[in-house]
């Protein structure tokens, strides 16, 4: 079936323009088309299709294939404002349709209610800008299903003695146990652990233009080849479509959000394909860029109203970044698990979800899977243990052995928002198109790394228990790099300490909206895009209701 | 299934291997697998070597061969490394020619340096040829890093050399990049080289029951 696709001229003012088409961006535009609204997506990526995606390490990681691309735009990172920053990766985000959902490794359980209101509960934590948010996790529970119903997520509902409340099942049965799994499920409980099934954004079962996950073992980093994996591009993206009012425009960089006389927003400016610049009428605006560009976009947006950054009477623009901590532990087993097949991850749990500071002496919590998300060639470069010789015998001896019998214990847990931790533009560095790149400012809050080291020795425990034949713990330091952007625009109903209201509105102009991972007041324990994706249902809901009363003019 | 299986006979023995109902669910992906075998076997012949002289080949396969050597089971020789690295040469890691053509004369210095009377690394016994790597090698033992993704741009040309030969030994041996020869380096790791896999998938999950609830939340656990 060949769909009638819209194709909206610049010069026509649409509904909304949505600006990134990945975890949020896509949803949002589904479910504006949905509502009746006209709406055209700028995604700065280009439009690739199950057809390009391949399982050719080199291309996919090391050519970029689906994310950012460091010559194109390079970043600069430094610890703190007081450091020089330096030009070195420390972002990894999908650029295409269907952004970073496309090619993540799919963990989607719900965040836990402590995560809405954790500052009340703990109190406040020296060096950290702990929030409460100004939703709780029930205001949230609704979208969190419609996530698991219509984006297709497959588990085990009431599995975990930690979950919060559901007010559904999961619409699919988990995936399959790998033997990862079963090592992690049979360790854990005889440490009195409670490990359950992961659940996953990807089939178990088909639906309908969507295969079942095919076990291919290309998941993490790859794009799936037959639309198994939930992303955007696989569903929300072709439901907008679908709708006939949704034009996906693929290779559109928008670079500036222009405000009338009134300071109302007038729509995105964008370099096309060929760097012509294009300017995009619409109504109001919607970014869903991801927790890094979508500060940026506004930091370069600056005007004489809005000089520190559009939307930014706050001084928030871009602060408060957030990565999620983690670790590993490594165990390499008597016999083959043949973990190389299939998705990444089939048991986690949450039994440190919330640990008790006083007893630990640090804040936060989070939780262990049981995966292997290492390809051929990274496994041989990086996940042999120490003293492995590099070449040689040795070295083939021990990559025949291991590659079958190898299984990871990811750590996942909470990072502390700091103010000084960020995104601004680098005084110096330009991307090709000319534009003032992105500077990372980071530098982890120390409960984060103490949680991490904690987590990664009960990793360790289970490892032991699970009778692993060699096992080894990545230490945990200071992380420079993410693939989570989260905090940068964070929500609440203070105009002082946040850039958006309840409603994803940004405070400073009324009809410019952010949704995606810079939403989030705090990080979770790990995993964040079923939060986001629930979040851009909620603002789709919100959104729609504003203009319904008539405040979009829309 | 046997990883001998070619990829052309791929479809046929996964019909008669499954159930109907699985292959309707799986359609889509089958689809997909059949257009990978056809770009597999297009992509099998061996080539003319496009940026190393004959000579320059037969020294980059004798260090790469140093560096997965050939037991019991296949090595770098046989995945054809040599011509994953010529291709590279020319293509995605361009920058790296020069690294090839200076590396190669001092590789040669180092072999005539300890074996006086030898000129080619390719000309000295295997024993030789491990202690001129030997000599290269600035890491004695691997360091215990997990890189999100490997680098090209190595820091020396033998560096340079055992990361290519690792990449070429098991890159996906269906993509354009002429490495991993018939799927010889994954069966060396124990990979099948198949596009679609089904549980159980190994030892441990094998005789696995299935979850079944903890006692305390049992009556709640249901789907």
């Amino acid at each position: 079936m060949t769909l009638d696709l819209p194709k909206y001229k610049t010069t026509d003012e649409v509904d909304f323009v949505v600006i990134g088409s990945g975890a949020a961006g896509g949803i949002v535009a589904k479910e504006l088309s949905t509502n009746g609204f006209r709406v055209v997506v700028l995604e700065q990526g280009p439009y690739l299709t199950e057809k390009d995606f391949v399982h050719d390490e080199i291309k996919v990681l090391n050519q970029d294939l689906l994310t950012n691309h460091p010559s194109l735009q390079p970043n600069t990172f430094r610890k703190t404002p007081n450091d020089k920053a330096k030009q070195q990766r420390a972002i990894a985000y999908g650029r295409l349709v269907g952004g970073t959902s496309t090619h993540f490794t799919a963990n989607f359980w719900r965040f836990h209610e402590i995560d809405f209101h954790e500052r009340s509960k703990v109190g406040a934590v020296a060096g950290s800008t702990l929030s409460d948010w100004p939703i709780t996790y029930a205001d949230l529970e609704p979208y969190y299903t419609k996530v698991e119903w219509e984006i297709g997520v497959s588990g085990q509902a009431y599995a975990s003695p930690f979950d919060p409340p559901r007010s559904k099942p999961y619409p699919m049965p988990p995936l399959p146990t790998k033997s990862s799994g079963v090592i992690f499920e049979r360790a854990a409980r005889k440490l009195g652990w409670n490990p359950f099934p992961a659940p996953m954004a990807i089939l178990s079962q088909p639906r309908p233009g969507r295969s079942a996950c095919i076990n291919c073992g290309f998941c993490l980093a790859f794009a799936c080849e037959v639309g198994a994996k939930s992303s955007s591009l696989a569903t929300a993206i072709r439901m907008a479509e679908k709708t006939g009012r949704c034009e996906i425009r693929p290779n559109s960089y928008v670079h500036r959000i222009e405000l009338d006389a009134n300071g109302r927003a007038t729509g995105a400016v964008y370099f096309d394909e060929k760097r012509n610049v294009q300017r995009q009428k619409a109504k109001a605006v919607v970014v869903c860029a991801n927790g890094a560009e979508t500060p940026r976009l506004l930091l370069l947006s600056a005007n004489k109203q809005f000089p520190n950054g559009l939307a930014n009477s706050s001084g928030y623009v871009g602060k408060n970044l957030m990565f999620n901590s983690g670790a590993l532990s490594v165990g390499v087993f008597e016999h083959p698990l043949n973990d190389y097949k299939g998705f990444a991850v089939s048991r986690i749990l949450h039994d440190f979800y919330e640990l008790d500071p006083d007893k630990v002496g640090f804040h936060g919590g989070g939780g262990l899977d049981a995966r292997f998300d290492t390809t051929p060639i990274n496994f041989a470069l990086g996940m042999l243990p120490a003293g492995t010789p590099r070449w040689g015998k040795g070295f083939k001896d021990v990559l025949s052995h291991n590659f079958t019998r190898t299984v990871e214990i990811l750590c996942h847990g909470t990072s502390l928002p700091v103010e000084n931790n960020s995104f601004s533009l680098d005084p110096e560095l330009k991307d090709a198109w000319g534009l003032p790149a992105l500077r990372m400012t980071y530098k982890d809050h120390p409960d984060d790394v103490k949680l991490s080291n904690w987590l990664n020795a009960r990793a360790a425990e289970l490892l032991d228990a699970a009778g692993a034949q060699k096992s080894w713990s990545f230490p945990a330091g200071e992380q420079e790099f993410s693939v989570h952007l989260l905090g940068t625009c964070r929500m609440g109903n203070d105009p002082k300490t946040s850039v958006i209201n309840p409603d994803h509105q940004t405070h400073d102009v009324k009809n410019l909206f952010l949704c995606d991972g810079s939403s989030l007041v705090t990080s979770g324990r790990g995993q964040p895009t079923m939060t986001i994706e629930a979040l851009a249902f909620r603002a789709s809901d919100r959104i729609t209701a504003l203009a319904m009363r008539g405040d979009l003019n829309v | 299934m046997d990883c001998n299986t070619s990829r052309r006979g791929f479809l046929s023995q996964t019909l008669t291997g499954i159930s109907a109902a699985w292959i309707s669910a799986n359609w889509p992906a089958m689809l997909s697998a059949a257009t990978h075998a056809r770009e597999a076997s297009q992509s099998a012949s061996p080539a003319k070597f496009e940026f190393f002289s004959p000579e320059q080949a037969v020294e980059v396969e004798a260090i790469s061969a140093r560096i997965i050597p050939t037991t019991d089971t296949p090595g770098a020789r046989e995945a054809g490394v040599v011509f994953f690295i010529d291709r590279a040469l020319v293509t995605f890691a361009k920058d790296n020619q020069k690294m090839y053509t200076e590396g190669l004369p001092a590789v040669q210095a180092r072999v005539r340096e300890l074996f006086p009377g030898t000129d080619k690394f390719s000309a000295a016994t295997a024993e030789q040829q491990e202690q001129v790597l030997e000599s290269l090698d600035e890491q004695s033992s691997g360091g215990a890093r997990r890189p999100f993704r490997p680098l090209v741009g190595a820091q020396s040309f033998f560096e340079a050399v055992r990361v290519d030969t690792v990449m070429g030994f098991l890159i996906d041996p269906a993509s354009d990049k002429k490495g991993n020869r018939d799927g010889v380096g994954w069966k060396v790791i124990g990979r099948e080289n198949e596009h679609m896999f089904q549980p159980p998938f190994g030892y441990y999950d094998k005789d696995y029951p299935g979850w079944q609830p903890i006692p305390a939340t049992a009556d709640k656990a249901k789907t």
